[in-house]
């Protein structure tokens, strides 16, 4: 028996954002990430977020916003009723759900402005 | 463009390059590391959740040679002995040299740092951080470490592309900052390729997202050979049902090691046994043997409901669960799962790999100018390899790239060659102009490509595999290099564009699968972790290592003896 889920999701750039729904072939206990892995693998794969370790939570890269409140994309359940998923609302939307979250002392933008 | 310089370039800021940069930056040179995710955070290290084994010997009964013997008889007859010796030699130090950085080691009650016991090792010499902390607190410090070292710049989120060669020499890189898609050209007087491993390539892994095979496939393709490819690694006990997040999958080896957890097939019955292998009530078997038998159990129709072996714990008394697992117990809760009331499901899942780039115990490849270190390296393990060598590994193997790669750098100019840059800059191009023109509208293809790799290197190239479905694999996989890779719709921007960053991953993913496959078939026999289902026995014939190397565009094949010591050769107490 194929259940599914809804999961809405805020994309787009800094100069145009919009919201698209997904139906997620749900089981049970899967993680937000799960589901942001499925749509990247079987829906849609422009889809972006920024995540690393998948199940450890340890990498501490993946934080997005679910259903109004900054979590781990990959320790939030996803729920049958459904969930919205957004990008935070602190850092500069990159794409998505990725914001500029990369540490301000090791990007390329400050490497280059201190090269000589 | 923009462009930078450096004396030595790191890729890969695990603990390898991580410790190649301090090494590196410590004996004067002016080193770049960089990462395609966060510095110090998207690879295996901060997963790691067990142990690291070396031979503090602080009881009297240990030596790196007692640690040796250990190391060669996992890597049944394969392991390139210079680098186990290396590996084993200065693990001690390394871990010590972290203890002085502070990384908490956890402690006995005399104060030493406290060693257990773990499958393979004759004595307990795996050191750990509580609970299950070993990898983030690795990481955390070696990336304050980093930071605090001078003469390391760091770059987190840029993709290196291509290692540039000119006159055979390794005189840098191209690579791609992934939030803008700007593109920068790297000169360096020495390369040291510490990208990690591959096993994102199998369907069931315990891999990051950046854990696709980028270390082997650049290498190659720069020149380098790789060895024992067909020695990807599969831990018989991760994770499977029910979901469990929030943990590594590889988390319950420890607990069933302290506490005896049970091991039983669909019928509740223990069966390591029954294939000869000796676990009874110490848990000895080693990972290749304990996989074996799960996987012939399912063959067999007595797997669990998901497919692997029951997990059980259930015969422990409660109050020592809660003290073995400490806080684990209330994650564990959070995920439903009661272990005085139900076994869990485990199976054997990709979780390393013992092949990789060949090196010599200088950590330099047959290129000149390019070393590698860490899980991206081949040979120490041979073809199986122990709990809790790795980490040490890409300690040791990074802090020796890093030194001699200075040393190396130190006495040269440096040099930059364009024109050895531009067919690298050229594919970027191609791939940007073919993304820019393409449709905005939802396309999932290329993530189905990455899924029917993942599944096909599962089913026809992992636990069990014969010619046959080797051959099968190794012919859907050159087709998806030549065609499937040149019209896979992209989509356009410039901004974290995941279309394009997937085409580059799988890229190196399809090209390392076809390693893993073709070395898979010519290694006509089953030995440690490559087991064969039309060649079920070892052969002495194949006591050598494999070589890869590129010539064209074709993979080819050889092989050499296996690097053999005198030392190895000492009787050990
Ligand atoms: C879940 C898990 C648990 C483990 N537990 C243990 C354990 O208990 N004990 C033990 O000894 N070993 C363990 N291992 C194995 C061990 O963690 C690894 O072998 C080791 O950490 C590898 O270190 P590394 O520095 O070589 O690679 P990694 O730590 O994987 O680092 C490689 C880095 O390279 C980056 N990278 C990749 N491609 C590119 C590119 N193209 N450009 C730029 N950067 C790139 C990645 O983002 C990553 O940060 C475990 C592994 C896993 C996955
Ligand atoms: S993906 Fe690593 S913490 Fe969530």
């Amino acid at each position: 028996m194929s259940a599914t889920a809804k999961l809405s999701v805020k994309r787009g750039t800094p100069e145009h954002t919009y919201d698209e729904e997904f139906d997620i072939p749900y089981s049970e206990g899967m993680s937000i990430l799960d589901a942001l892995m499925w749509i990247h693998a079987h829906a849609d794969s422009t889809l972006a977020v920024r995540y690393s370790c998948i199940n450890a939570n340890a990498c501490k890269e993946c934080s997005v916003m679910v259903n109004g409140k900054v979590t781990y994309a990959c320790t939030a359940r996803l729920s049958r009723e459904g969930d919205r998923v957004e990008p935070l609302p602190t850092k500069t939307l990159v794409r998505d759900l990725v914001t500029d979250t990369l540490p301000a002392k090791e990007t390329l933008a400050s490497v280059l402005a201190g090269s000589r | 463009m923009p462009h930078l310089d450096a004396d030595v370039l790191v890729i890969g800021a695990g603990a390898a390059g991580m410790y190649a940069a301090i090494a590196a930056a410590n004996a004067g040179a002016d080193v770049l590391l960089v990462d395609k995710s966060i510095v110090g955070r998207g690879g295996a290290t901060i997963m790691a959740q067990m142990t690291v084994a070396a031979a503090l010997n602080q009881d009297g009964d240990d030596g790196w040679l007692k640690h040796h013997r250990d190391t060669l008889k996992a890597g049944r007859g394969l392991c390139n002995e210079e680098l186990s010796e290396i590996l084993c030699k200065e693990a001690p130090d390394r871990i010590r040299e972290l203890d002085a950085w502070k990384v908490g080691w956890a402690r006995r009650e005399d104060g030493k740092i406290n060693g257990v016991m773990a499958p393979g090792h004759s004595v307990p010499r795996c050191v750990y951080v509580d609970f299950l902390n070993t990898g983030p607190a690795v990481a955390r410090t070696m990336r304050v470490k980093v930071s605090r070292t001078k003469g390391v710049r760091r770059v987190s989120g840029l993709s290196v592309r291509e290692i540039v060669v000119h006159e055979g020499r390794a005189i840098g890189a191209v690579a791609v900052n992934v939030d803008d898609g700007q593109v920068v050209t790297i000169a360096a007087k020495a390369v040291v390729m510490a990208a990690g491993g591959l096993t994102k390539l199998f369907r069931r892994n315990s891999a990051s997202a950046n854990m696709g095979g980028d270390a082997y496939a650049i290498a190659l393709r720069a020149g380098a050979s790789l060895l024992d490819m067909e020695f990807p690694q599969f831990f018989p006990i991760g994770h499977l049902a029910p979901r469990l997040v929030g943990m590594d999958p590889i988390m319950w080896d420890p607990f069933r090691y302290k506490l005896g957890g049970r091991l039983l097939n669909g019928n509740m019955d223990e069966f390591l046994e029954n294939y000869g292998f000796s676990d009874g009530g110490k848990y000895t078997a080693t990972r290749d043997e304990t996989a074996y038998a799960i996987v012939r159990e399912n063959e067999a129709g007595r797997g669990s409901p998901a497919g692997g072996a029951y997990l059980s714990f259930t015969h422990v008394p409660e109050a020592e669960l809660r003290r073995a697992f400490g806080p684990v117990i209330d994650l564990l809760a959070e995920n439903g799962i009661d272990l005085t009331q139900n076994a869990v499901e485990v199976a054997p899942i990709a979780h390393y790999h013992m092949g990789g780039i060949r090196v010599d115990g200088e950590m330099a490849t047959d290129v000149p100018g390019l070393y590698a270190a860490g899980e991206a390296v081949g040979g120490a393990n041979g073809a199986n390899r122990l709990s809790g060598n790795a980490i040490p590994e890409a300690f040791v193997f990074g802090e020796r790239a890093g030194r001699f790669a200075a040393a190396m750098a130190a006495g040269r100019a440096l040099v930059w060659e364009e024109a050895a840059a531009a067919p690298a800059l050229a594919l970027i191009g191609e791939i940007d102009a073919r993304a820019e023109a393409g449709g905005t509208g939802p396309t999932a293809t290329i993530g189905e490509l990455w899924f029917e790799v993942q599944e096909m290197m599962w089913e026809k190239v992992g636990l069990m595999r014969d010619e046959a479905s080797l051959t099968a694999a190794l012919e859907r996989l050159r087709e998806i290099r030549t065609n499937d890779l040149a019209t896979v719709p992209l989509s356009p921007g410039h901004a974290h564009n995941t279309t394009v960053e997937d085409w580059f991953d799988l890229r190196n993913a399809v090209e390392v699968a076809e390693c893993i496959a073709l070395a898979a078939l010519n290694r006509r026999e089953s030995r440690g972790a490559h087991q064969r289902l039309d060649y079920t026995a070892t052969d002495p014939e194949f006591d050598r290592n494999q070589v890869l190397r590129l010539s064209g565009t074709e993979i080819v094949a050889d092989w050499v003896p296996v690097v053999h010591t005198d030392t190895s050769l000492e009787e050990v107490a």
